[in-house]
């Protein structure tokens, strides 16, 4: 049997592997900040397997490492992933999966694979494109986090390096394409405030979870 | 202790995505939530940045990582790419502590 591709399938196979490589670079960083904040090898590996979802992973052990409650970072880390059940939403009706390919498919609902399905023109495309990047970021997000956290372990001191100081570089590399309107740029400023305002009077990781329910009561009552 | 948190977080966020794919369609589709969902991620990384710049303990402090995130923010208005970014805020921060 030859492997032949159409033009269409060939185009998505390359943009995915390009996103898959740009995760894996991306994920060299996470690899170092997590095991700055003090996980060993293997949480960090767990996470990036297990979690796979990268603003969330980012944000708990930016958490942990600032000194909060693990479980103030976990908490930060679900609120993190709820934009994935909108993607869920819109690709549930392209991907057409059921039972358990739809519980394997669920790993994969990332911000990454929702912009490669629905930017396809039949519905066999949008699928092909979700497994394809998928796979190559799963594949490449976990190596690069390996190569990372182990790179960061052989040092005696990631400090040194100003890793300690990453973790808001990466926030803001994660933020910043959210930020094209007023209206975000405005509860950004508004989050940050109230964040500062409130930190001398609770315990660490706190602070987030309140800037948390505050969107949550503002939007829902709006 | 962080082991149970590592498995119980990814749990969630696995939970959160799958319901995404099983939900009957209505259930995602207020336009309160349709408005709220997106800016959440929006408040809680800008949270994260101030309180992981400004901040040591309980004490508001302003030292190197404001200028780490300052060299940061010029690098994503260069559309620089990710590893960059959060690159030349850890050199920033070295570099000034050896001064």
């Amino acid at each position: 049997m030859a492997w032949t591709l159409s033009q269409a399938r060939t185009g998505i196979v390359r943009d995915a592997l390009g996103i898959g490589i740009a995760s894996g670079a991306y994920a060299l960083s996470f690899g170092a900040i997590s095991t700055t904040a003090g996980l060993s090898l293997l949480q960090t590996v767990a996470l990036s397997v297990l979690m796979f979802t990268g603003a969330s992973q980012f944000a708990m052990v930016g958490v942990i490492g600032a000194g909060g409650s693990v479980w103030a970072g976990a908490a930060t880390a679900a609120l993190l992933g709820t934009r994935n059940a909108l993607y869920g939403v819109r690709l549930s009706s392209l991907l057409g999966v059921k039972g358990p390919r739809r519980a394997a498919s669920a790993h994969f609902v990332i911000d990454e694979t929702t912009a490669m399905a629905i930017a396809r023109d039949t519905a066999e495309d949008s699928r092909f494109a979700f497994w394809a990047t998928g796979f190559a970021v799963f594949a490449l997000w976990n190596l690069g986090t390996l190569i990372g956290a182990v790179a960061t372990h052989a040092l005696a001191n990631p400090k040194v390096l100003g890793l300690d100081a990453a973790p808001p570089a990466a926030f803001l590399a994660l933020v910043a394409p959210r930020l094209r309107a007023r209206e975000p740029i405005a509860i950004a400023i508004a989050a940050a405030v109230v964040a500062l305002v409130v930190l001398p009077f609770v315990p660490a990781g706190v602070p987030l979870l309140i800037v948390a329910v505050l969107v949550a009561v503002f939007g829902l009552r709006r | 202790m962080i082991w149970a948190g590592v498995l119980v977080a990814s749990a969630a966020c696995y939970a959160i995505k799958l319901a995404g794919l099983s939900l009957p369609k209505g259930w995602l589709q207020d336009a309160r939530v349709r408005w709220t969902v997106p800016l959440l991620p929006v408040a809680l990384l800008a949270a994260l940045i101030a309180t992981q710049t400004f901040s040591t303990g309980h004490h508001l402090v302003l030292d190197v990582r404001a200028a780490a995130l300052a060299v940061a923010a010029i690098a994503v208005l260069l559309r620089a790419p990710f590893l960059v970014v959060v690159a030349s805020a850890a050199a920033t921060a070295a570099l000034l502590r050896l001064a």
